[in-house]
């Protein structure tokens, strides 16, 4: 393979929906689900004469992301108009940012998965604040346009082309995901065109200096949309070079059924937008004051609750970074520490394979799929206790996922509490060396190996139910007596 | 940049990107009118501004911001009450993609 002579060279566009009830520059509902054209206002319709007014709160989640992306907040920022024809966007331009940004520079900080290794650093280029267009639907006749997105606030996150490979950008949009649900920015769904994503890719010749010529992928929006389209731009560009061609500078689209980029059709983009300042909307300016107070009310960042988890909690790398890509789990994790758990690892664990299980399983949100965390705190507890084995606290698990019953409940319910007991052990383990005479004599005889059989029949004589430290001690002090 | 003039082409370039058809004699006349336009922005130029930061706007205020409140109400009929063509709440355009 000659993959490894060539590098990749990524940078990603991300454009999310911030988080507000109202539109960026009017009072119209920005949320979804709304029947066609009933968020709308002569604003966000482009009717003459009206005039946009800014959205507080959108500036403030935006300044939000930019402190947690590390980036320069800009004293004053401005408004640009970028201007294009298309039915979506019914002034005939949109309004965003472009020379002078409310966020420059920053940089967000990939997970090291495995111990000892350094974090990458993504370096961002800016993050500025635009209005969402509306939304196209196409028809055999004509095309279709609902203008409830029209005016929905966005914040585009520019990276500089740090990114080496398809699952570096992978891990880049899962960073920045959690970042931005840490801060309650957005509520990161894909689904609903919560996050978009534009891919800028050239190959060059490993150890090269300069950059090759570069594609832009437009409009990827999901994930694994974004992996993938990499995967095969990067072996396309490579193919190119190899058999001696150029790769030309063009936009492509991805087309996810057949699993491969195409060129766009030059009428599908125009690349002339004629920015200018928006005439409508002066300069924004923020106080330090502001951002000294947004920063204020900043709530600790995955990459910091990830240095805490594996310092203070003992927790490996790998551990620290399943449970903080996602502010619930991570959040579910501390509940259950909090009911007294010694265990942090046992604890860690179950939350990335009991919990999550329950979460992918039944494809819902981790608050109607498993029980409360302090449930699952106190079955743990009664495993620390000796009271349940941990396989019996799974079942009770499962259960509880069903009904919704409590810990102590369930494990009654389900009879899974271990028999610690020393009288009624020590009575199973009488009945297993009376009934095995044969073997007894043969482990006293010197067949060590023996003893686990033992101890296999004396679960099976207890249903399973004794507490195996105990029944380890007796049996041995019996069989050796 | 003394005496800008836009050439022909300019002229074309910028009525395709205004979505707008211009006979030979309208490309003519738009190249003289825009020309002047730039040759009075020639004349801004003729100030000394390197002392001057960029300005987007005067006024000494910053914009003015709103609450987050959802302040208006669906209705749909008065928004598309001017729409040439409609399918139930939709606009209807001609269909975009070839």
């Amino acid at each position: 393979m000659s993959d490894s002579a060539y590098e990749a060279i990524i940078g990603l566009e991300v454009h999310t929906h911030l988080m507000t009830r109202s539109k960026l520059f009017c009072g119209c509902s920005a949320g979804f689900g709304a029947g066609p054209n009933e968020n709308v206002c002569p604003v966000c319709m482009g009717m003459p004469g009206v005039l946009p007014v800014l959205n507080r709160h959108a500036v403030e989640l935006a300044i939000r992301a930019g402190l947690a992306a590390h980036c320069e907040i800009a004293p004053e920022s401005i408004f640009a108009r970028k201007s294009y024809f298309y039915p979506d966007l019914p002034k005939g331009y949109q309004i965003s940012q472009y020379e002078l940004p409310l966020c420059k520079g920053g940089y967000i900080e990939l997970p090291a998965h495995s111990e000892g290794a350094e974090p990458r650093r993504i370096r961002l280029t800016r993050i500025h604040m635009e209005e969402d267009a509306g939304k196209n639907i196409h028809e055999s006749d004509a095309s279709l346009v609902d203008f409830n997105r029209s005016g929905v606030p966005l914040v585009e996150i520019v990276s500089e082309p740090d990114i080496r490979s398809a699952d570096e950008a992978g891990a880049y949009l899962r960073e920045l995901r959690s970042i931005l649900r840490y801060i309650e920015a957005t509520d990161g769904k894909m689904e609903e065109g919560g996050l978009r994503c534009d891919v800028n890719v050239s190959v060059r010749k490993r150890g090269a200096s300069e950059f090759g010529v570069k594609t832009e992928i437009k409009n990827l929006n999901s994930f694994r949309f974004v992996e993938k389209a990499i995967e095969h731009e990067v072996a396309r560009q490579i193919e190119i070079l190899e058999s001696g061609g150029r790769v030309a500078q063009e936009t492509h689209l991805w087309d996810p059924v057949r699993e491969v980029t195409r060129p766009m059709r030059s009428k599908e983009f125009a690349n002339d937008y004629r920015y200018f300042p928006e005439p409508d909307l002066p300069p924004l300016r923020v106080s330090p004051d502001m951002v000294e107070a947004i920063k204020a009310s900043m709530p600790e960042l995955p990459a910091d609750q990830r240095a805490r988890f594996v310092r203070d909690l003992g927790l490996t790398a790998y551990e620290a970074a399943v449970l903080t890509q996602d502010r619930d789990l991570a959040a579910y994790f501390e509940t259950m520490l909090a009911t007294g758990l010694k265990n942090h690892r046992t604890a860690a664990n179950w939350v990335m394979t009991e919990v999550l299980r329950a979460v992918n399983e039944t494809a819902r949100p981790l608050a109607d799929a498993a029980p409360l965390a302090i449930e699952s705190g106190q079955l743990l507890k009664l495993v620390e206790t000796g009271a349940i084995s941990l396989n019996a606290a799974k079942t009770a698990f499962a259960a509880m996922c069903k009904s919704g019953k409590g810990a102590g409940a369930t494990v009654a319910e389900l009879g899974l509490a271990q028999v610690s007991d020393e009288g009624a052990i020590a009575a199973a383990c009488d009945k297993v060396i009376a009934a095995e005479a044969a073997k007894v004599a043969e482990y006293r005889g010197g067949r060590d190996k023996l003893f686990g059989f033992f101890v296999g029949q004396v679960m099976k004589a207890m249903g399973g139910k004794g507490n195996p430290k105990v029944v380890n001690e007796i049996l041995k002090r019996k069989l050796n007596a | 940049m003394a005496d800008s003039k836009i050439s022909v082409e300019q002229v074309r370039h910028v009525a395709r990107l205004a979505r707008l058809e211009l006979s030979a004699a309208d490309e003519i006349a738009l190249q003289a009118n825009l020309s002047e336009i730039l040759q009075y922005i020639d004349q801004l130029n003729r100030l000394d501004t390197s002392a001057v930061a960029p300005t987007a706007q005067v006024g000494e205020t910053g914009t003015p911001m709103r609450e987050d409140v959802i302040a208006n109400r669906p209705d749909p009929e008065a928004m598309l009450a001017n729409a040439p063509a409609r399918a139930g709440n939709l606009f209807k355009v001609p269909r975009i993609i070839e």
